[in-house]
């Protein structure tokens, strides 16, 4: 912030105008961060220690126990793979596909058609698009009519109907390809943005110089763009992290699709120190993201 | 200009175009899928695939048509002129296989309706069978009735005001007998039954638009002073807002949810209001403060210079200027309060919003896929009137910073 005082003004004034901002802040962020933390220490009531829950000769982590919950019980555990997995698949596939339409849509005449079309599923819920998407998935037993289109294809292909929400090993995969439907538009609108700041002299350049279009795409504007690349995959990331409405409105987290954050809420009412450390958890994760996200605001700051 | 370079242009293109549109086409598939599903009557959406409706004259239930009717009736539905089945007037009679069969059940001139082969006596196959004959009556029918083809509004009446029962809401109102009337009163009032997406609608409205603007509001304030104002801390306090806003919304739901017990904001609109302005604003703050920061220092240079005070900037220059920016945010804000379900699921317990709403009449066996489609297209109104209406404003509200908890 290099602005130099252009006015004068008493030491109290500038606080007059944040204040306001400033409490709402910490009455709604700053305590519940404070009071969510001190819970994670306490027990399904909030009442007691969380180590009352331990067992007797049963494995226990003392006043850690709700961590020792998020960390090791079954559930939790399928969770956490899941979130991982989500990231490690989801998040690269989902920023390849929005670069791919931006890279694509570029070099067509109705390209603004074509955007609106991938970027509409922004606009919507996500608990719309769950719906959405269990239509799509949807499957009829016995002599039926297939309703789902997905299945409708297979059945007319010859083959049998698949229960894709149901069937684990393909279902978290069938909720990842939301995702995907979802956020692709997301990224492509932040990447096409930073495809066409592009300086024309170096494309115009490197194809004088004979370099194909493939060779221009990995060569020149690939790493031209890494910076872009980095600041969408950072947010796809903080997003999948928190993942939860998709899962709870199409498989409720059964059939191994459960999420982080689907199990925090399941657990919000009959298990609050549970819950709690579960957020907590997930505050921990995004803490690194949050770092990176203030250093790369001073690195803007300084060149401004 | 050499010969046939269009043509070449065309073919060269043609990879791309081809990929682009199949591209597209996957997009709006899914979507289109259930547009087409809520004007469909619900046997239609229970017997067949909403894609049928794209072929052009369609053959679905025409074997068991012909096994069961074609023999008297005829291939086409005419040769009984007092019964003629290709009249879309007689058709309309029965819009529901359950009518039909009530019809069929009675005996003509002393012998049964169906003799060969004749009709199952359990009604449940029984219906399962009348559905695709019902369906070729509406193709025979040119369409009307409640054939494939037939599209209705009913899925959107019983949405509205949130009727299920085993048959469509404007139907067992006619009829005045269904036991599931009994919360209903079959006028215009029961577009604000509790359970329908009418009130739904109304509700997310009313958490929607102050849970907008009241972020602005406090954010225009910091804004200016972070963007315009020199004082101790700036930076620091500035660096937190930018870590705030990853802050997962999880952390607080219980925090504020116990405190909103202890002074009575439980499942108040205000509360939501409030929760949603809380973590609404290191976002807001943050994009205006940009918007802010980059206008032209000159113009806040003569303001001063003319003798204004901050408070006068503010209102006479800053706010004037920051139209675009307020908007960006504003429709931003709007749509991803009008689109939330957690907050509104926890905080509004009482007063269901559109996504809440949705995920009540959700059927864990898929059965009642007409409503939810009705449903979902009600909740997508606003957002897609927005996005066609203002997508400019929208995807800068979107693209503008990093994300928001």
């Amino acid at each position: 912030m290099s602005t130099a005082k252009i006015m004068q003004q008493g030491k109290v004034v500038p606080w007059l105008y944040i204040l306001p901002a400033l409490l709402v802040i910490a009455i709604f962020i700053i305590y519940p961060v404070v009071n969510t933390t001190m819970l994670s220490f306490r027990d399904r009531t909030g009442e007691q220690p969380a180590s009352t829950a331990c067992v007797p000769d049963g494995p226990c982590w003392g006043t850690f126990e709700n961590y020792r919950y998020t960390l090791t019980n079954p559930e939790m555990v399928t969770a956490l793979r899941n979130n991982a997995l989500w990231l490690l698949v989801m998040v690269p596939l989902t920023v390849a596909a929005g670069l791919l339409v931006a890279v694509l849509a570029d070099r067509v005449r109705y390209e603004s058609l074509v955007k609106a079309v991938i970027f509409m599923p922004m606009a919507i819920s996500f608990i719309g698009a769950g719906v959405i998407w269990r239509f799509m998935y949807a499957i009829e037993t016995g002599q039926a009519n297939q309703v789902g289109l997905l299945n409708g294809i297979l059945v007319t292909l010859g083959a049998q109907p698949v229960p894709w929400l149901s069937t684990s090993g393909i279902n978290s995969f069938a909720l990842m390809v939301v995702g995907i439907w979802l956020w692709a538009g997301f990224c492509m609108t932040i990447l096409s943005a930073a495809l066409k700041g592009l300086p024309t002299e170096v494309l115009e350049a490197a194809r004088v110089d004979g370099a194909t279009e493939w060779q221009l795409f990995w060569r020149v504007m690939i790493p031209m763009i890494l910076p872009t690349i980095t600041v969408v995959t950072t947010t796809m990331v903080i997003i999948i992290l928190k993942i939860f409405d998709i899962v709870f409105v199409m498989t409720g987290g059964n059939f191994g699709t459960e999420v982080i954050a689907n199990r925090m809420f399941k657990l919000i009412v009959t298990d609050t120190g549970r819950s709690m450390a579960i957020a907590v958890f997930l505050l921990i994760l995004t803490i690194p993201l949050m770092i990176y996200n203030v250093y790369r605001f001073r690195q803007e700051e300084a060149m401004r | 200009m050499k010969p046939f370079s269009g043509l070449n242009n065309f073919f060269r293109k043609l990879p791309l175009n081809l990929t682009v549109l199949v591209l597209a086409l996957l997009w709006i598939v899914p979507t289109l899928g259930i547009f087409i599903t809520s004007f469909r009557s619900r046997e239609a959406v229970r017997s067949s695939g909403w894609w049928t409706v794209l072929a052009p004259r369609s053959t679905a239930g025409q074997d068991t048509y012909n096994q069961y009717c074609g023999a008297c009736h005829g291939p086409n539905g005419d040769l009984i002129a007092e019964a003629d089945l290709a009249d879309p007037a007689l058709v309309a009679k029965y819009p529901r296989s359950n009518r039909l069969l009530a019809m069929l059940r009675a005996e003509i001139n002393g012998s049964p309706h169906l003799q060969d082969p004749p009709l199952p006596e359990n009604p449940n196959e029984a219906l399962d069978l009348l559905a695709p004959i019902l369906t070729y009556m509406g193709t025979l029918a040119g369409g009307e009735g409640a054939g494939s083809a037939g599209l209705t509004l009913r899925n959107y009446a019983d949405a509205l005001v949130g009727y299920r029962g085993t048959q469509d809401y404007l139907t067992d109102c006619e009829q005045g007998v269904a036991s599931t009337l009994a919360k209903f009163d079959c006028n215009s009032s029961d577009l604000l039954n509790p359970e329908g997406m009418g009130q739904a609608f109304l509700n997310t409205l009313y958490v929607s638009i102050p849970s907008a603007l009241l972020p602005i509001l406090f954010a225009a304030f910091a804004a200016y002073a972070f963007a315009w104002m020199e004082f101790r801390g700036r930076m620091w306090i500035f660096a937190l807002l930018v870590g705030l806003q990853v802050i997962p919304l999880q952390m607080a739901l219980v925090p504020i949810a116990k405190l909103y017990i202890d002074i009575g904001l439980q499942s108040k609109f205000l509360g939501i209001w409030l929760f949603h302005t809380g973590f609404g604003l290191p976002y807001a703050i943050y994009l205006m403060r940009n918007f802010l920061g980059s206008l032209p220092r000159e113009v806040f240079e003569s303001i001063y210079i003319d003798g204004a005070n901050h408070w006068t900037a503010f209102w006479k220059l800053a706010l004037p200027l920051s139209v675009p920016a307020i908007a960006s945010l504003g429709i931003f804000q709007f749509l991803w309060i009008w689109n939330d379900f957690l907050v509104a699921k926890i905080f509004l317990t009482t007063n269901p919003v559109l996504t809440v709403q949705i995920t009540n009449l959700i059927d864990p066996r898929g059965g009642n896929w007409h409503i939810l489609t009705g449903a979902a297209f009600l909740s997508f109104i606003v957002p897609m009137l927005v996005f066609f209406g203002l997508q400019r404003f929208f995807v800068r509200g979107l693209t503008a910073g990093s994300v928001k908890g």
